[in-house]
């Protein structure tokens, strides 16, 4: 017998880039993330190349569920133009030979850094989001071993103390993005920094959304149909960004959560996060084919 | 140690048999002060019995075991040997020199009251509301409890101005009233009185006196030490004489 | 020729007290490598009472008021509060879990040292807010109101209140500790030399609060101190500790006036 016939033909790389072992680990994590809502679970980051820092995490998992049929979306910060995105969607279709789409209603597989698509996803598409910082006790709990046990006790009186102590200080809760969110009334995470206006979309979604820190070698996940409510005291509402009756200078559609630009001289001007939604509005007015799906937010206020 | 009961005259008169308040026999005190290596004699083998509404008078020389035996009564001394059998007024019995430690501080709640010439006052508690304070615990109402404290303040001599005040700012004089009148206010079972009289004004004493007998006509029987006995003489039935005790071994060690 | 010594009465068992003892601990024992830190210690406490233990450094008492806060476990030993949830349980065999909630609700604690109670950085309302919070308080309001009125109860200065413990003297840093230790009207109080380090004058305030709380709202309370001037202030009935051992147990006067022990006899001596 010769050697050749023991091993396998040379390739540059394995199918999705990571090795099966490695893929294999993720996917073992992830169905732990899964059974245990929001729970953050280590796992062993592997180099990817793109430095730490742009998605690593969101990367390695996307890298795991990719197939031949996936047709994958990239975000960063609403948009899918971005350098970072692009070079990600890219990599994704040399390495895993799949589609690539713009356009939320055809993914199945979208990789997020910090915003949810507008457009409801649905229960056969899910998605990746980027993390940097999984622990949202990391600001008021600098010991990571202190803050499993707090986790573990489901103790977060630190975290309504912040809370409690911007309200007296400023009178209004500061939390912008990443707002701390109890998951299936057990675990709080850090919801990656998506705004507040996302946070409610976690809520008894209809798809899996898988966060994902590389840097920090956690996963953790928000199951289909899962209660996620963010931290508020039952007398001051949770306030989302204030964002519904501003229109995008692009699309001139207005509802949905804006990108401020400052102008020279004072004054800004509104786009549309979501790029490629507005995307869609202006291709839809010059007569072209469009699908929408339904939006978490219609004329600004959240509809269930 | 010698012990001299003698019947007074005045009580000899009045033969109705009353009840059983207290029973001592064999009681004896001795102090072991392990740093000097030496035992100080406090009192030995007292016996006596006393009933409702009975006024029985600690008497001898200084260093007799008066106070000592007071004090052992209210169990801040414990004693060595014998018995102090409290008839209670529910009727049980409870034997006072071996009772545990929560049923002593049972007792000095209602049964057993202690008067000394020493306030323990505390800060930011008004006059009014410290001598009502035994009344409320017992539980009479607020307003009603401090109408008797004011009243009584009133007897002793305290002026009305001082009442809301916080004694811990008083002189020794109105101190002393105030703490008279909070263990005054409240006729317990058995009242021990560790002279009582010291530094009082004419006023004060005619009022403790007063007040002394009302509660013996209520039955209180008493224990007391006075300096000036004469102060209390109509209402002494019996007198309890101590004598002075040798100190055995190296007697130059005295209290 | 050494004096001997005449034996006190033993005390008999209790026969007055209607109320079960809240506070119940026996034989209480922990090592620390080779050192026996509590050797089979019994506590009993009863409802509305103070206990004072007394003891130098070394003596156990610290130890022991760490085991009734259930922060250790001991090695030996059982511990029972008379809590209706907890009747009967042996407090040490609960989970960590269990110990923290109990702890919560039922327990409250001022430290020596503000730093191992506090949060020196966070506002001193806020100290107070956390532990309502943690007991399931989502209201701001009630948070707000029933940390003042927590605040106001320890005689804290009110307008204050959002001012954090790293920039108030020691004294009201003990106030805020108080504070949040009563916010949830604890079944026991525990205070672990409250008032030691802090200026005498300052120390009789805290004291003077101390007391009126527990003639006002009559919480059971043990109190740990070196200083025998706090305990005979504050206590009914003293435990004197020494080497991890109780040896001796009394009314509060008869122990400073007739101390039985030769240890005790030395302690009270070196203070008078």
């Amino acid at each position: 017998m010769s050697l050749s016939a023991l091993t396998a033909p040379w390739r540059a790389f394995n199918y999705g880039f990571l090795d099966e072992s490695a893929k294999r680990e993720i996917r073992r994590k992830t169905l732990k993330a899964i059974a245990v809502p929001g729970s953050q679970v280590p796992y062993a980051s592997r180099e990817v190349p793109m430095a730490r820092g742009w998605g690593t995490g969101g990367l390695q998992v996307t890298l795991t569920l990719l197939k031949p049929s996936s047709v994958v979306k990239v975000i960063d910060q609403g948009a899918d133009d971005s350098v970072n995105a692009a070079s990600i969607r890219k990599f994704l279709r040399r390495v895993g030979a799949a589609d690539e789409t713009l356009d939320t209603t055809a993914a199945t597989l979208i990789q997020s850094r910090h915003r949810i698509p507008e457009e409801r996803l649905r229960d056969d598409q899910i998605l990746v989001l980027q993390v940097p910082d999984p622990e949202p006790l990391r600001a008021v709990e600098p010991d990571i071993s202190e803050a499993r046990h707090m986790h573990a006790d489901a103790d977060y009186g630190l975290l309504w103390l912040k809370l409690y102590e911007q309200i007296v200080r400023s009178g209004r809760i500061m939390e912008g993005a990443s707002y701390p969110s109890l998951v299936n009334a057990r675990h709080v995470i850090s919801p990656s920094p998506i705004p507040r206006w996302d946070v409610p979309k976690l809520h008894q979604a209809d798809n899996l959304t898988i966060l994902s820190a590389g840097r920090e070698k956690r996963i953790y996940a928000v199951p289909p149909h899962t209660d996620v409510a963010p931290l508020v005291f039952d007398d001051i509402a949770f306030r989302v960004e204030d964002h519904a009756q501003i229109t995008c200078q692009r699309s001139g559609v207005k509802g949905y959560f804006l990108n401020e630009l400052p102008q020279a001289g004072g004054p800004s001007i509104h786009e549309m996060s979501d790029s490629h939604f507005a995307t869609k509005h202006i291709q839809k007015r010059e007569g072209e084919a469009v699908t929408f799906a339904d939006t978490y937010y219609v004329n600004g206020s959240l509809s269930r | 140690m010698t012990l001299d009961t003698t019947l007074d005259r005045a009580a000899a008169g009045s033969a109705k048999p009353a009840a059983r308040v207290l029973a001592v026999d064999g009681l004896t005190k001795t102090f072991m002060m392990y740093h000097l290596d030496r035992r100080l004699p406090g009192f030995d083998d007292v016996s006596f019995t006393l009933a409702e509404g009975e006024f029985l008078l600690l008497s001898g020389e200084n260093g007799a075991g008066k106070s000592t035996l007071l004090r052992t009564l209210f169990r801040t001394y414990v004693p060595n040997r014998g018995t102090a059998l409290f008839h209670m007024s529910d009727g049980g019995t409870i034997d006072l020199a071996r009772a545990a430690d929560i049923d002593i501080v049972q007792l000095r709640k209602g049964e057993i009251g202690f008067v000394t010439q020493f306030l323990n006052a505390r800060p930011r508690v008004s006059a009014e509301d410290l001598v009502a304070e035994p009344l409320v615990l017992a539980g009479r109402p607020f307003e009603a409890a401090r109408e008797e404290a004011r009243r009584l303040l009133g007897a002793f001599g305290l002026q009305p101005a001082l009442f809301p005040a916080y004694p811990s700012t008083f002189s020794g004089g109105e101190q002393q009233k105030v703490n008279l009148a909070r263990a005054l206010i409240r006729p317990p079972r058995l009242l021990l009185l560790d002279e009582p009289t010291a530094s009082l004004d004419r006023t004060a004493r005619a009022a403790l006196v007063d007040r002394l007998a009302r509660m013996k006509a209520a039955g209180v029987a008493m224990i007391g030490v006075f300096h000036h006995p004469e102060d209390v003489a109509a209402l002494v039935d019996r007198d309890v004489h101590l004598t002075r005790q040798k100190i055995r071994e190296n007697a130059d060690v005295a209290e | 020729m050494t004096a001997r010594p005449m034996t006190v009465l033993p005390r008999l068992a209790p026969q007055l007290a209607t109320a079960a003892p809240l506070l119940s601990m026996r034989g209480v024992a922990k090592r620390y490598g080779d050192v026996a830190a509590l050797k089979g210690v019994d506590v009993t406490v009863q409802p509305g009472e103070v206990l004072g233990i007394v003891g130098e450094s070394g003596s156990g008492k610290s130890t022991l008021l760490r085991a009734m806060n259930l922060e250790e476990v001991p090695d030996a030993g059982r511990y029972t509060l008379d809590i209706p949830a907890y009747r009967e349980k042996d407090l040490f065999a609960l989970d960590r879990y269990q110990r923290r909630m109990l702890r919560v609700r039922e327990i409250g604690i001022v430290y020596q040292n503000p730093h191992a109670g506090l949060r020196m950085r966070h506002s001193s309302s806020g100290n107070v807010a956390e532990r309502l919070v943690v007991s399931g308080e989502r209201r701001f309001g009630e948070l707000r109101r029933r940390a003042k009125d927590a605040l106001i109860a320890s005689d804290f200065p009110i307008a204050r209140m959002d001012r954090p413990p790293v920039e108030l003297s020691g004294g009201m840093q003990q106030r805020v500790q108080l504070a949040k230790a009563i916010a949830l009207e604890p079944t026991l109080l525990l205070l672990d030399e409250p008032t030691t380090g802090l200026d005498v004058s300052v120390q009789a305030l805290v004291l003077d609060t101390l007391k009126r709380l527990q003639r006002e709202r009559q919480i059971t309370m043990v109190l740990v101190s070196h200083d025998l001037g706090v305990i005979r202030t504050m206590a009914d009935r003293v435990m004197v500790m020494r080497h991890g051992a109780v040896v001796e147990e009394g009314l509060a006067d008869q122990v400073f006036q007739d101390p039985q022990h030769p240890y005790t006899q030395q302690l009270v001596h070196a203070k008078l």
